[in-house]
């Protein structure tokens, strides 16, 4: 059916459907997830405030490009299962997309809708679909091609190696998942806290691979336990790297050795992976302070201080150097957090930690920052204000200033062609490396960056492996 | 599941040794490596440095000290028992060559993790003295073990129970003043480390020591293994676990162990043992 104009006029002045979410001053002391997800009936309400455009530009906005105003529209009409089976031609993990991508600069930050007021609420109508269908659907598995006997290994679980491994799973390859460390799903599993992806969502999603015929094994450390070249001797055809970023940075500043200082990385993974929250219940413990300090801005800054105030903090606050608008981190996150009484310290340079004779940190001392000159990342370029030195109390420090290419697997492999920051090089279009054979995308391509970035690579890389093993090189 | 083959009290309740099903592992492993070891689901991830590997049978050798909440649990597995996780190996092997000759000075349950070592260095054509200690006899393991592997040995005890009264420190200095020693490795608990370290430092010889600090994920990514080799960080787990033993900061180390010991504590002492 057509749409008038007047039906549009109509259709506008609808509001943004409120996500429901757990009230912040419970939430704040605990592990279960923060929103709490649209209801068949808002649900429907928000998908009608879609206006269907002709030429969409949320879907140029998606890095996978999901054909957004259908699955809305099927939302809309109450085809529940109809919708995911949408989203699932173009995203194999939408449950995670639906909550962890930054939809503010992607699909809703271009929805026509943004520009006289709130976009439509694409993330939450994705993960609406994803969750109808895990807690309502019949668990019928997409349609998978005949067996083509072509072995794959896919190295690292996280969000770009189980696009490839769905991908190419479903036309009909022989795939196995290589995960170094004990569970898969890479970092939806060691580094996104419960809150905000509960771990139940990535088990299913790991499942559903393998009920789809994927292997997954864990413990299994490419690099030491097994090379990139064993792989191919195993008869294994072709190989994706998608192991991720993961060598932490520090600031290497004076003192940051003290007991206290941990990177984002090993907070976060004792608190996800091992789930220290947990402990004495749980083995592995996790440094519990009183007054903590995050150091950086982004999402994993976010989820470091948002799972400190859980695990009992009185104080937490995010230290940055620059302002408000450059912080990297996810609108909701960053909204999340401040309900939630993190405190922001922005404009502010950690220049020392302080520690006693113990060697246990007691404190920081800080910089007052202002911004000066456009740098090379065309942000205005912090500079530190004259005398204006101050200390902070705090007995835990978080870094989460980002991360560097871990040169665990390239070490190995010789013949893996690395750019200057040893990152390995790909085709952007293809993901292909400089060994036959082997491709590579996500973090340990671009540095670290996103969920859906990660699956948009994957999806590339997978597309070209397929061809591969279809064609040749 | 990685099952326990062969278990042995090495010293009254407090060493175990493990001999555990791990193909994959045995096959690549070398000396000085490590792996990581998960009881159950609920638990942590220790790293241990490996005192054998039998890549015919398929095993790999653990000897660890019952310390804290997770050895005190894997101590209670038997054989026909499974780890859930094992995962290696890890680090960096040691670098052997023929040098002429070797002392190899060990501690504790370092002496486990000395002794593949040893005999490697024995092997390629290397004169190999050996210091092996502990604070009393019967906390003293693999004396058998490291007379094989070695050419020559000494044993000492803190008490004096047996062998040399003192500190394999002691010894040491004796074996220096006497032979043209041309490289130590030295693998114990830390300070036995630090004070070989100074000792060897003062005559220049080059000096091997393996650390053992926190770490969770053993593969770089968690970076709590930081340690200060010559006033730079690097990561045990993949930059080492053995370093230059003249460059190492022992005290930052030492500090950095004790990290989770009032964690530890509240869990001896609590309710946490009583589920093992």
């Amino acid at each position: 059916m057509k749409e008038t104009k007047a039906s549009k006029g109509k259709k506008a002045t609808i509001p943004r459907q409120p996500m429901p979410a757990q009230d912040s001053d419970v939430r704040r002391r605990n592990f279960d997830e923060v929103p709490l997800g649209y209801t068949p009936e808002t649900a429907r309400a928000e998908a009608a405030r879609c206006l269907q455009c002709r030429k969409p530009a949320c879907v140029e906005g998606c890095p996978v490009g999901v054909d957004i105003p259908a699955f809305i529209h099927l939302i809309k009409e109450g085809d529940f299962t109809g919708a995911i089976r949408n989203i699932w031609g173009k995203n194999a993990l939408p449950a995670v997309c639906g909550r962890v991508c930054p939809q503010e600069i992607q699909c809703e930050g271009v929805c026509i809708l943004a520009k006289k007021g709130d976009p439509v609420a694409i993330g939450h109508l994705e993960r609406f679909a994803a969750d109808y269908e895990r807690l309502n659907g019949s668990g019928e598995l997409p349609p998978r091609a005949e067996p083509t006997g072509k072995k794959v290994a896919v190295v690292g679980s996280g969000p770009s190696g189980l696009t490839v491994a769905g991908d190419l799973v479903q036309k009909g390859h022989d795939v196995t998942v290589l995960e170094a460390f004990h569970k898969p799903g890479g970092v939806l599993v060691y580094g996104i806290p419960e809150f905000r992806l509960p771990k139940e969502i990535v088990a299913q999603e790991i499942n559903f691979l393998e009920r789809q015929g994927a292997r997954v094994e864990c413990n299994q450390v490419v690099g030491r336990t097994v090379s990139i070249e064993e792989l191919f001797a195993e008869g294994y055809q072709a190989v994706y790297l998608g192991v991720g970023a993961g060598l932490p940075r520090f600031l290497n500043i004076p003192g940051e050795n003290l007991i206290g200082i941990l990177s984002a990385n090993e907070y976060l993974t004792r608190a996800n992976l091992m789930k220290a929250y947990l402990f004495p219940k749980v083995d592995t413990p996790i440094p519990r302070g009183k007054h903590v300090v995050v150091l950086g801005a982004g999402n994993v800054a976010m989820d470091s201080a948002r799972t400190a105030m859980r695990l009992g903090a009185e104080s937490v606050k995010i230290v940055y150097r620059r302002s408000r608008e450059e912080m990297p981190a996810r609108a909701e996150e960053i909204h999340h957090a401040e309900e939630e009484g993190i405190e922001f310290f922005l404009l502010t340079n950690p220049t020392k930690y302080i520690g006693d004779e113990k060697g246990r940190l007691t404190g920081m001392e800080c910089l007052r920052m202002e911004l000066g000159e456009p740098d090379d990342s065309g942000r205005r370029r912090p500079v530190p204000v004259d005398s204006s030195e101050f200390a902070m109390d705090c007995d835990l420090a978080i870094v989460a200033v980002g991360s560097g290419a871990n040169p665990l697997l390239t070490q190995s492999t010789p013949d893996l062609e690395l750019n200057k920051w040893e990152y390995i090089e790909a085709d952007p279009e293809t993901g292909k490396t400089s060994m036959r054979g082997v491709w590579a995308g996500g973090d340990i391509v671009t540095g670290a960056a996103t969920v859906i970035l990660a699956m948009g690579a994957g999806r590339k890389a997978a597309d070209s492996m397929h061809k591969y093993l279809t064609w040749g090189w | 599941m990685f099952k326990i083959v062969k278990r042995e009290e090495m010293t009254a309740g407090s060493v175990i040794l493990n001999e555990i099903e791990a193909p994959a592992i045995a096959r690549k492993a070398q000396p000085g490596q490590f792996v990581i070891l998960k009881a159950n689901e609920d638990g942590e991830r220790i790293p241990l440095t490996m005192a054998e590997t039998n890549p015919d049978q398929g095993t790999i050798t653990v000897i660890y000290m019952v310390v804290g909440k997770s050895t005190a649990l894997f101590k209670t597995l038997q054989v026909g028992d499974s780890y859930q996780d094992v995962i290696g190996p890890l680090g960096k092997p040691t670098h052997v060559e023929k040098v002429g000759t070797v002392v190899c000075v060990g501690g504790g349950t370092g002496v486990a993790v000395l002794h593949p070592i040893t005999r490697a260095l024995k092997d390629i054509g290397n004169n190999v003295i050996c210091i092996i200690g502990a604070r009393s006899q019967d906390l003293l393991i693999m004396e058998d073990h490291m007379r094989a592997a070695s050419h020559d040995l000494r044993v000492c005890t803190d008490d004096g129970s047996y062998g040399h009264h003192g500190f394999v420190t002691d010894v040491l200095k004796q074996v220096m003043e006497t032979e043209d020693v041309k490289q130590v490795v030295a693998i114990g608990p830390v300070p036995m480390m630090k004070f070989v370290a100074e000792i060897t430092k003062e005559k220049e010889v080059p000096t091997i020591v393996s650390l053992n600090p926190i770490m969770v994920d053993g593969t770089g990514m968690c970076g709590g293994c930081r340690v200060s080799i010559a006033g730079e960080n690097k990561f045990a787990c993949v930059d080492g676990p053995e370093f230059d033993g003249h460059q190492v900061d022992y005290d930052e180390l030492m500090q950095r162990l004790q990290a989770y010991c009032e964690d530890e504590q509240a869990c001896m002492d609590g309710d946490c043992l009583i589920r093992s």
